[in-house]
C-alpha cells in the first residue's frame, strides 16, 4: 500500500533516513518551516510507518566477540492457494535469528538473511527450523564472509577531508 | 655594471597576494579546526565521471586533444548550453575547453583588452578578476555591490563608472563570496547600460546550476546580449571536479578564435583525461547534480538561520554555496573577527574583505561542508559571539 506525499514530506524522510538523529530544531532550519510544522511532518511519517522505525549502523566486527555470522539463503519454496509466499514467509519471519526475508524473481523464491553467534548455530538454524518448514522445498547457504557496504554505506571508508583548508 | 634589484617585473612586484593566504598559513599545525573557508565543494567527483577518466587513461587517451577540447566534449557542451540555458554556439568555433574556468577568465581578458582598457569589476568578487585585468594590461575599475541592495549591483552604479575606455563589465551570479544572484530583470536592466555604451559582459557563470529558489538565467540569454557576452563556466562546482581544472567559455566566433590563439600558446589544450571525465559528466551526471543541489540547499537554509538567530545578520543567497554574513555588530573588523574566530573557537572562515574593500564588515562562511560540521560550527561561533 503506498500513498502520495509532497515533496516537502518526502524530503524529511529522505534527511532522516541519512541522519535520525537531527532535532527538529535542525530539520526545521534545513527545511525553512517551523519546529511545529516538522513536528507534524515526522509524526505522520511516524504514525503512516513510512518511517518505520530509526536505526544505527552498528560495525560488530569491532567488537571482539560480537563478530557473529551472517547467512543469505535461497529458499524454494511451494505457494499456496489463496496466500501464495506470505504464508511461508511469514513462518520464516517470525524467528528471532532471520533478520530479513525478500521475496525474488529468478531461479529462487526467497532470500533469507539469518544471524547467528557461529556457524554451527545457522546451520542448525537451517536444518532444524528453516527447512522443515511445510512448504519449503530446498536451501542453498552463503555465509557472508566480509560486508563491505551496507544499506548505501561503506563500512571503512576513507572519508577524511582531502581539500585545503582555505581557498578562494 | 648597474645591479638590478629584482629580476621580477614591476607589475608582478606591485599585484597583491590573495589575502587568503594569510588564512591557510594561520591554520598551520592546528587540530580540531573546522573549515567553513573552502571555495569548493565537499563532494569527491561522482565515482562514473572519475571512471571515465581511469577508462580513458586504460584506452591510452594519453596524448594531446585539438587546442580548443575534444569536439565530443565540445558538442555535448553545446548542447548543454543550449538544453539549459537556451543559447545556442557554435561547437566548432564558438567554445574553448580551458584549464578551469580561472583560465578562460584569464584568456577572455587578454584577448579583449588593450593597454589601458577599462573593465567594470563588480566587487566582492572572486579574489582573481581585478588581478587578472590587470595583468592583462587593463585598468580594474571597481564597482560595489552593497549589501543594502543584496549584493546587487545598480546599473546607476556602472552607467556612473563607464569611460570612454571602458570595455567590459565582469559579473558573477551567482556570486563568490555572496550567493547572490541576479535576477532576469536586473540582468536586463545591466545589459541596457552594456549596450548603450557597447560593452561586452564577461560573465562568470560558474555556479549557475547550484541555484535553489528560481530558475537560472544565463546573461548570453538576454535577448541581443549574446554578441556581447563572454560565457564562462566548467565543472569544478556543479560535478565537484574543482581539482581537474576544465571549464569552458563560449563566446561569438571572433572572440572565440582571439581567445583560442592565447589558449593554444599558453596551454595547448586541457588535460585530456580531465576532458574524457566531464563528457562523462556533462551526459550523465544530471542526477548526481540534483543530489548535491538538494543537499546545499538544506544546508543553506540552516546556516543561514543560524548565523541570523545568533545576531549575524545574513542575506539569504539564492546560489553558490556561501554566506556572507555582517559581522559589524560585533565592532571587529573582517580580519580580526576571523582571526580570533580561528585562535579561540577554531574555526576558519575567510575575512570579506579578501574579495575586495566593499566585502569589509562581513566574512565568507561556506557550507559545503557536512551537516555534521556544520552543526559543530554553528555552536562553535555562537559560543565565541555571545561571549564577545
Amino acid at each position: 500500500m503506498s500513498m502520495k506525499l509532497t515533496a516537502t514530506e518526502i524530503e524529511v524522510a529522505e534527511i532522516l533516513e541519512k541522519d535520525a538523529r537531527l532535532t527538529n530544531d535542525e530539520l526545521a532550519k534545513m527545511m525553512n518551516l517551523s519546529v511545529d510544522q516538522i513536528h507534524q511532518m515526522v509524526k505522520k511519517l511516524e504514525d503512516e510507518k513510512v518511517i518505520v522505525r530509526y536505526v544505527s549502523l552498528v560495525d560488530w566486527t569491532k567488537i571482539d566477540g560480537h563478530q557473529g555470522v551472517t547467512a543469505m539463503i535461497d529458499v524454494k519454496v511451494t505457494p499456496k492457494r489463496d496466500v501464495g509466499f506470505n504464508d511461508v514467509a511469514e513462518r520464516i519471519y517470525r524467528h528471532k535469528e532471520v533478520k530479513s526475508v525478500y521475496l525474488m524473481s529468478g531461479t529462487y523464491d526467497l532470500s533469507v538473511q539469518v544471524e547467528g553467534q557461529s556457524v554451527n548455530e545457522v546451520a542448525h538454524f537451517v536444518s532444524q527450523k528453516l527447512s522443515t518448514i511445510d512448504g519449503v522445498i530446498s536451501t542453498t547457504t552463503h555465509f557472508v564472509l566480509k560486508k563491505f557496504k551496507h544499506d548505501g554505506t561503506v563500512y571503512d571508508s576513507d572519508d577524511r577531508d582531502k581539500r585545503i583548508v582555505v581557498s578562494p | 655594471m648597474p645591479i638590478k634589484t629584482s629580476y621580477l617585473a614591476k607589475h608582478v612586484r606591485t599585484l597583491k597576494p590573495s589575502g587568503i593566504r594569510k588564512f591557510f598559513d594561520a591554520t598551520a599545525g592546528m587540530t580540531d579546526v573546522i573549515s567553513l573557508g573552502v571555495g569548493e565543494p565537499d563532494f569527491v567527483t561522482p565515482w562514473n565521471v572519475r571512471e571515465a577518466a581511469i577508462l580513458s587513461l586504460e584506452d591510452g587517451y594519453t596524448s594531446y586533444t585539438a587546442n580548443a577540447g575534444l569536439l565530443e566534449l565540445r558538442e555535448a557542451i553545446a548542447k548543454y548550453v543550449d538544453d539549459y540555458y537556451c543559447v545556442s554556439y557554435d561547437p566548432e568555433h564558438e567554445v574553448t575547453v580551458t584549464v578551469g574556468a580561472s583560465e578562460a577568465i584569464d584568456i577572455a581578458l587578454r584577448a579583449i583588452l588593450d593597454p589601458g582598457d577599462e573593465v567594470l569589476v563588480v566587487e566582492p568578487c572572486f579574489v582573481s578578476y581585478a588581478p587578472l585585468v590587470t595583468l592583462a594590461g587593463g585598468v580594474p575599475v571597481i564597482v560595489e555591490s552593497k549589501k543594502e541592495n543584496d549584493f546587487k549591483v545598480q546599473p546607476e552604479q556602472l552607467e556612473n563608472a563607464v569611460t570612454e575606455r571602458t570595455k567590459a563589465i565582469m559579473i558573477c551570479s551567482p556570486n563568490n563570496p555572496t550567493g547572490s544572484m541576479l535576477s532576469k530583470i536586473e540582468m536586463e536592466r545591466i545589459a541596457e547600460v552594456a549596450k548603450k555604451h557597447d560593452l561586452l559582459i564577461l560573465s562568470d557563470e560558474i555556479y549557475a546550476e547550484l541555484v535553489y529558489d528560481e530558475l537560472y538565467t544565463s546573461f548570453a540569454a538576454i535577448d541581443g546580449m549574446k554578441d556581447q557576452t563572454i560565457l564562462v563556466s566548467g565543472f569544478s562546482k556543479d560535478l565537484a571536479m574543482t581539482g581537474w581544472r576544465l571549464g569552458f567559455v563560449c563566446a561569438p566566433r571572433d572572440i572565440s578564435q582571439g581567445m583560442l590563439k592565447i589558449h593554444q600558446y599558453a596551454i595547448m589544450c586541457a588535460s585530456t583525461m580531465a576532458q574524457h571525465a566531464g563528457l562523462e559528466g556533462l551526459r550523465n551526471g544530471r542526477s548526481d547534480m540534483a543530489d548535491m543541489r538538494k543537499s546545499y540547499r538544506q544546508r543553506r537554509n540552516y546556516i543561514v538561520q543560524s548565523l541570523n538567530e545568533m545576531g549575524l545578520p545574513c542575506y539569504k543567497p539564492e546560489g553558490a554555496f556561501y554566506t556572507f554574513p555582517s559581522i559589524e555588530a560585533t565592532g571587529m573588523n573582517s580580519e580580526t573577527f576571523a582571526t580570533r574566530l580561528l585562535q579561540e573557537e577554531r574555526v576558519v572562515v575567510v575575512p570579506g574583505n579578501a574579495f575586495g574593500d566593499s566585502g569589509e564588515g562581513h566574512v565568507r562562511c561556506s557550507y559545503a561542508t557536512s551537516m555534521s560540521q556544520l552543526q559543530e560550527a554553528m555552536k562553535r561561533m555562537r559560543r565565541f559571539v555571545e561571549k564577545l
